[in-house]
Formats: structure tokens, C-alpha cells, sequence
């Protein structure tokens, strides 16, 4: 039988380890991946994925599960993140259109695993796509990017970015409409080429 | 329904989200109207573009830095773990035996005890007091008549001058 979430950190409180395990385990990529995306380095991302985690581990007494799991994480996942960027603590990299996007040399992505069979050609091209969105994404507020990441990539319920964000659901659908809006302007060549 | 008032419902409608009646305004409004029609079209596009982008995987070492991390914020616990001082105890304790030391080493003015005072050291003016002291003592006895006149001592001693005629005064 798969347990929930908030089973499995209810039975972190009560001192199963390998429930935390299975937590990390679950949870690494897309925290990453939203920390990645928010702070715009990968070295910095998993820094704070880690504490992240740390924090999940140290509040496992106190844990209530009074909201979802995952709200609760990705509250603590942005407040580190937006708190390291007021603070300016960590470098925000500049990322050129010529740049390619930055993944680990370790870690080949499934979609580049993909792009090898049609050629050099096209996966190069899926590169340079790649990093022209990551800069579009890179280059929104803040507060626009992390809804944005949470809606999109994460997939998260209204409500669940605007506990998260702290906003009203009214306030985060504005939020998320204007972000959208940007993008769509930014990355204007792109959308003509995929409508066509 | 007017393209301001489309904005708010934009998001909830490209998600699958929005309520029937919702659904129903929206898609009469981009019947009628050809700008938001185009753009409800840059929209499914561009849903599709931010979907090229990668994800990124944690390194090979995350999970081992992230128990590493959690492993520091559980110290192993010693069965010797109560012998380790804490540092306030530790302070204390030194400062007691600095203080026992500092008295242990202070210069000390001795005080004849009441048994050396009975010693051969005895001062003269010492002695004297200790013989009257035993003078009072033995008063009772002295006083006593039958005692005084079977005293062997007293015999010895010339007629007192209380027996002498007056007139030799």
C-alpha cells in the first residue's frame, strides 16, 4: 500500500528514517528544479534543497499536517529562495542566448537522451530553444517566476500557490496572467514557430 | 464578456480549470472577438514551447550530502555521554578549587590549645592563676573546723597572738 505524503512524514515524527528516505527520494528533482529555476544556479539550488530537507527533518516533531505536504515544502523552498535573492547572498548568473543551458556533465536529461537519434543538428537546436525559455523565465520578478514554476512545472493547485506565495487565489491568477503575458511577448518567436 | 474581464478568467481556462459557465463565456468571447482568439492561439503555443524545457536532475552526491547534513543534527549517543562536563560546569568546579587552593595556602596565627597551656611552656603569671583557681575550689574544705584542727600542719605553728595580755598593746 503507497502512503501519502503526510503519512510518510507523520511516520518521520514517530522516528521511521526510511520514510524520510522515501521523501527525498520523491521530492529531490522537483525541488531542484524549482530552486534551480528560481535562483539560476545549480550549485546554490541544491544547497538550499538540502536545507530544505534539513528543515523538514528538524520540524518532524512539531509536524501537524494541517496543510499538504508538498505546500508546506515548497513554502520553505521559496522562502529560502526569494530570501537568498533579496539578500543577494548568492551570484545570479547572467545567462547569454549563446550559452547553453546549464545541466550537470553527470547527469544527461532525458530529453537530450531523446534528441541524439534525429542529429547534432537538431539537438543543438533544441539547446539554443532551450536556453532562449530559461532566460524568459529567468528574466520575470521573483514572485512571477516562483508561481509560474510552481504552476507549470510543478503542476500545483491554485490554492496551494497562493498559501505558498502567501497571496489571495484572486491575487495569484493576476500574478499568473501577467508572467503568462511576458512569456508569451519574450518568447514570441518561438510560439509563431510552434503554432505554425 | 469583455476582453478586460477575459484576463481573469484566462488562466483557470487554458488550465481545464474553469467551470462550465466560465468555459461557455470564454469561448463566445473568442467567437466574437479576434484579438483574444489569436491570442488564446499564442497561448496553447506557448504552453507547448515551456514544455521544451529540461529538467534538471540533482547531482550524484544530493542524497548523500542531504544525510550527511541530517546524520550532523543527531549526535551519537555515548553510554560516557554524562561524564563530558558541560562548559558552565566545568567553570564552576575550576573556580572551587582555586578557591579551596587559595584557602588551603592563606597564613594562619596558631592559638595555644587548653592541654599546652598545662605544659612545661607554662608562663609564671599562668601558673599562679591555675593555683588560685585550685585555692577556691578547696575553700569549702578549708573553711570545714573539724578539718582545720585535725590538720597535722597547723600544730606546728607558734600560739596564735590573740592569746598575748591586752596590755602590751
Amino acid at each position: 500500500m503507497v502512503r501519502s505524503d503526510v503519512q510518510l512524514m507523520l511516520d518521520v515524527k514517530a522516528g521511521d528514517e526510511v520514510s524520510f528516505e522515501l521523501l527525498l527520494r520523491k521530492y529531490r528533482g522537483p525541488l531542484v528544479n524549482f530552486l534551480a529555476r528560481m535562483v539560476r544556479d545549480r550549485g546554490t539550488a541544491e544547497e538550499l534543497a538540502q536545507e530544505v530537507f534539513l528543515r523538514v527533518y528538524r520540524a518532524r516533531k512539531a509536524y501537524a499536517p494541517s496543510a499538504k505536504f508538498t505546500t508546506w515544502m515548497f513554502r520553505i523552498a521559496s522562502n529560502l529562495a526569494l530570501n537568498a535573492l533579496r539578500d543577494g547572498r548568492y551570484r545570479q548568473l547572467e545567462i547569454s542566448m549563446d550559452q547553453p543551458v546549464e545541466i550537470g556533465d553527470d547527469q544527461a536529461p532525458s530529453w537530450e537522451v531523446a534528441d541524439r537519434r534525429p542529429g547534432v543538428e537538431q539537438q543543438l537546436m533544441a539547446r539554443d530553444r532551450a536556453a532562449i525559455i530559461q532566460r524568459a523565465i529567468a528574466q520575470l520578478p521573483d514572485k512571477q517566476r516562483a508561481a509560474v514554476l510552481l504552476h507549470k512545472y510543478q503542476e500545483l493547485d491554485y490554492d496551494e500557490i497562493a498559501r505558498i506565495l502567501e497571496c489571495s487565489e484572486a491575487a495569484l491568477k493576476s500574478l499568473l496572467f501577467r508572467a503568462y503575458e511576458t512569456l508569451r511577448v519574450q518568447l514570441a518567436p518561438l510560439v509563431g514557430q510552434q503554432k505554425s | 464578456m469583455n476582453c478586460e474581464k477575459l484576463e481573469t478568467k484566462w488562466i483557470a481556462y487554458f488550465d481545464g480549470k474553469a467551470s462550465a459557465a466560465e468555459r461557455r463565456d470564454v469561448e463566445a468571447h473568442l467567437a466574437a472577438c479576434g484579438a483574444c482568439a489569436q491570442r488564446a492561439a499564442e497561448y496553447r503555443a506557448l504552453w507547448g514551447v515551456l514544455d521544451e524545457l529540461p529538467p534538471i536532475a540533482p547531482s550524484a552526491s544530493f542524497d548523500a550530502a542531504v544525510r550527511a547534513r541530517v546524520a550532523a543534527e543527531v549526535p551519537a549517543r555515548s553510554p560516557w555521554r554524562w561524564i563530558v562536563p558541560s562548559p558552565r560546569l566545568a567553570f564552576a568546579v575550576s573556580c572551587l578549587l582555586v578557591l579551596s587552593v587559595w584557602f588551603a595556602s592563606r597564613p594562619t596565627q596558631v592559638e595555644p590549645s587548653p592541654s599546652a597551656a598545662t605544659t612545661a611552656t607554662m608562663l609564671p603569671a599562668q601558673a599562679s592563676s591555675e593555683a588560685d583557681f585550685r585555692m577556691i575550689n578547696d575553700l569549702p574544705e578549708l573553711e570545714n573546723y573539724d578539718v582545720l584542727t585535725n590538720f597535722d600542719a597547723l600544730s606546728d605553728l607558734p600560739a596564735t597572738p590573740a592569746a598575748q595580755p591586752a596590755s602590751h598593746m
